[in-house]
């Protein structure tokens, strides 16, 4: 029934679609650009914010294509941060000739098979807020991203580790592709830093983590690493320092959940501390965002999440590369193959999180890199946690 | 004192306190013993060399000196395990029959005591609470947990298992592995209605999650603490505390001489005069309520339940009930303590001893490796009897 659903609703878009190059040469020109993240369920509070980001960039942002005749329309999809549902939506994105561009995704483990569908249509796809690595190693024209990747993220923490001189590490990771990534390439950096590394384990363990500590807190390591999401992590951390262990915690942007201190509270702050590695920092950390927050609190009444600013950024790098296009093809509508060659060739674009010139597999030459330390065992005070540190990093070759 | 001792029954009270202190002490024994001989035999291979390299002490050292500790977290989960387990052993003594639906009981427990909890916290009433307070609180969310549990398993009697008890012997089984679903998605749904996530965190309050040090030892170039969290001590003496009183109800009241005359021939049961069907709804809220304490103490111990939480915790106690032999009371006791101390030591050495090939990730293959031995050689199971099926 559901498919039956989905065929239909296919077609009535392709029968859309046709009716609008119908009526192309008419005097608005209709162009959509569609957003995908997730709109419903758990991790909606992030993913409403990507949309709503991408929705006052087109709103403040879309003038100069306005002027040129053009209409521009915002078309959001809720991906559910589920592949299968991703790739569907897509499927029907690239069946709407009115679309130019996408930005779009929040988990990459969506945004990996969705743009196998892009790239057969050669559709632009900007994505505001995916880090593994494969998102743009596979080489595609069509994909970029403005965040940086978990293999830099790994060799972040790594070097900050040794920053704060530790000189001995126990890692353990989730034995997901995305936590156990990430624990690899912070393995291999923190070796070649000269940090011994006691011993590495995966768990899928949520509550009993007893027998993994032994051998943590026997060899009484500098730090405890983890890769993965908070709901382990903080459950692990916490019952590391109730046996004992004094030292330092560290993990990665999958910590950055107000859960984290539900859960592990004052044991975060005691001891060596807790810091964790991110691609996107708190909305205020960047320099030109302070308009932005206060336009977003205007219209929705609350704070933005991670990543809804960079939801505004990837709209506006879609909108000027739309506008170059349109500008080269006598302000006509642009193709798809014209639009994402204009996204690859915008040179120091001025976003609100960054000057962004990307590189010929799609990652922005520069991207940042936070590390943060938890500052408060309240969670209701996750957002005031304090960056340490930021850096800006090539991606690797 | 010499009155009120005529109508107790003492040794009902001192036998099993003995047995949980044998079984303890002897499983602590015999893996220790497995522990220290692998390391003496790797102390001088390559193992060792690496241990030396990366701790700076030998294999035999390192064994001996987390040695205690181990026991002690493994003793923990062991009677966490136990006080499912009994619910599994007293449904299948009486009906011949594993109740699936026993680990999602054991997580509405968990829920309704830590639900209980987190309105208190919310209230206020936590944060300030003198210790006496944080014990009455954390007693009332066991008894709130054990009543829910009891209840909802008396009830999934009633209405899912009473109507197909003529019937073969696999249709309550798979009634059961419904029932289990059905919780978890009510669970679930009930959670998400009410408060908009079903992972939910145990409140910090009392001295729980302080930590009484027994001593310090030096070992290479790091020190071992050795030593035992309150709450630890709280789940093990409930623990103990609800054993007995459940082997004295059993062994030394006349409800316990009716459950046991219904587990061994119901119907001549019912020719004495007993009620099968109220004896039968006993069996299950007692079980149900043992479930829904450990289901609060495991909350207390690891902090972070959701509507699956049951899940792993069930099939181990069902593997210990098994394990001691499935329909005896002592046998759930030991195959508790046993799988506990297997998994805990498994966990905690295999790392080292493999040079981390076979980190702790693989403790479960190990233990559930111990079942499958045990039960090619001993098939009733450690302390099972080898009877024949009842009819």
């Amino acid at each position: 029934m559901k498919r039956r659903f989905s065929l239909f609703s296919l077609m009535v878009a392709a029968g859309f679609g046709l009716a609008v190059v119908g009526s192309a040469g008419a005097a608005d020109k209709a162009i959509k650009i569609a957003t995908q993240s997730p709109l419903s369920g758990d991790q909606s509070v992030v993913g409403v914010d990507i949309k709503r980001g991408a929705e006052l960039a087109l709103e403040q942002l879309g003038g100069p294509l306005a002027e040129m005749g053009f209409k521009v329309d915002l078309a959001p999809f809720d991906d559910m941060a589920n592949p299968d549902t991703g790739v569907a939506n897509a499927k029907r994105i690239v069946a709407d000739p009115a679309i130019l561009a996408v930005v779009g995704h929040y988990n990459s483990g969506v945004q990996i098979p969705s743009s196998e569908v892009y790239h057969t249509s050669q559709l632009a796809n900007v994505s505001p807020a995916n880090t593994n690595p494969k998102v743009t190693t596979r080489g595609y024209m069509e994909v970029n991203r403005i965040v940086g990747r978990d293999d830099v993220q790994g060799v972040v923490g790594a070097d900050f580790a040794k920053m704060k001189g530790v000189k001995t590490v126990f890692v353990v990771h989730d034995k997901t592709a995305y936590g156990q990534g990430i624990a690899e390439f912070f393995r291999k950096k923190a070796e070649e830093n000269g940090i011994k590394v006691f011993g590495f384990e995966g768990t899928e363990e949520k509550a009993n983590f007893d027998a993994l500590l032994s051998p943590v807190v026997a060899g009484n390591p500098d730090m405890v690493y983890f890769g993965g999401m908070a709901f382990q992590a903080a459950v692990l951390f916490k019952q590391a320092r109730e046996r004992g262990y004094e030292g330092i915690f560290m993990s990665d942007d999958g910590f950055d959940s107000s859960d984290a201190a539900k859960i592990a509270g004052g044991t975060l702050i005691s001891g060596g501390g807790t810091f964790y590695s991110t691609v996107s920092g708190p909305a205020s950390v960047y320099a030109g965002t302070k308009k932005f927050i206060e336009d977003f609190k205007a219209k929705y009444n609350a704070d933005p999440q991670p990543f809804a600013a960079q939801g505004f950024d990837s709209m506006a790098i879609s909108l000027k590369a739309i506008e170059n296009a349109a500008k080269a093809n006598n302000n006509e509508v642009p193709s798809r193959e014209a639009v994402t060659k204009a996204v690859r060739e915008l040179k120091d674009f001025q976003g609100i999180t960054g000057s962004f010139t990307f590189n010929e597999i799609g990652d922005p030459e520069k991207a940042l890199y936070f590390v943060i330390q938890v500052k408060d065992a309240d969670a209701a005070k996750w957002s005031m946690n304090e960056v340490v540190q930021t850096l800006e990093i090539a991606p690797p070759k | 004192m010499k009155g009120f001792l005529k109508y107790v029954n003492v040794t009902e009270i001192v036998r099993p306190i003995g047995q949980l202190l044998a079984f303890s002490c002897g499983s602590a024994v015999v893996m220790s013993a497995i522990a220290i001989g692998i390391a003496l035999m790797l102390d001088k291979t390559a193992v060792g060399v690496d241990l030396l390299d990366r701790y700076n002490v030998s294999v035999y050292t390192y064994t001996m000196i987390n040695l205690p500790q181990v026991v002690i977290d493994g003793l923990t989960i062991g009677f966490v395990y136990a006080a499912i387990a009994l619910g599994y052993t007293m449904v299948y003594g009486v009906l011949e029959f594993i109740n699936f639906a026993h680990s999602e009981i054991f997580a509405v427990g968990a829920f309704v005591g830590v639900e209980l909890l987190i309105a208190l916290d919310s209230s206020g009433m936590l944060a300030g609470a003198s210790l006496g307070m944080a014990y009455s609180y954390l007693i009332l969310a066991i008894l709130m947990g054990m009543l829910a549990a009891g209840g909802l398993a008396m009830t999934v009697e009633r209405v899912a298992y009473r109507p197909l008890r003529g019937a073969s012997r696999l249709v309550p089984l798979i009634s059961a592995i419904g029932v289990s679903f059905f919780l978890q998605d009510v669970i679930r749904l009930v959670e998400s209605l009410t408060t908009g996530q079903f992972n939910r965190i145990m409140p910090t309050f009392g001295n729980f999650d302080q930590r009484i040090v027994f001593g310090k030892f030096a070992m290479g170039t790091s020190n071992i603490t050795l030593g035992i969290s309150v709450k630890s001590i709280v789940v093990i003496v409930s623990a103990v505390l609800m054993l007995v009183a459940l082997n004295y109800l059993v062994n030394a009241t006349r409800i316990g001489k009716a459950i046991r005359a219904v587990a061994q021939d119901r119907n001549t049961a019912s020719l004495m005069g007993i009620n099968v069907n109220r004896i039968i709804s006993t069996t299950f809220l007692v079980g149900g309520m043992l479930g829904g304490a450990a289901g609060v103490l495991y909350a207390l111990k690891f902090t972070r339940i959701d509507p699956f939480v049951g899940f792993f915790p069930g099939l181990k106690a069902f593997t210990a009930a098994v394990l001691g032999g499935i329909g005896n009371l002592t046998g759930a006791l030991l195959g508790g303590i046993v799988l506990g101390m297997l998994e805990t030591f498994a966990g905690s050495y295999m790392g080292i001893f493999t040079m981390g090939a076979a980190g702790s990730e693989y403790k479960d293959i190990f233990a559930f490796s111990i079942l499958i031995l045990v039960l090619i050689f001993r098939p009733q199971g450690l302390m099972g009897k080898n009877v024949g099926q009842k009819a």
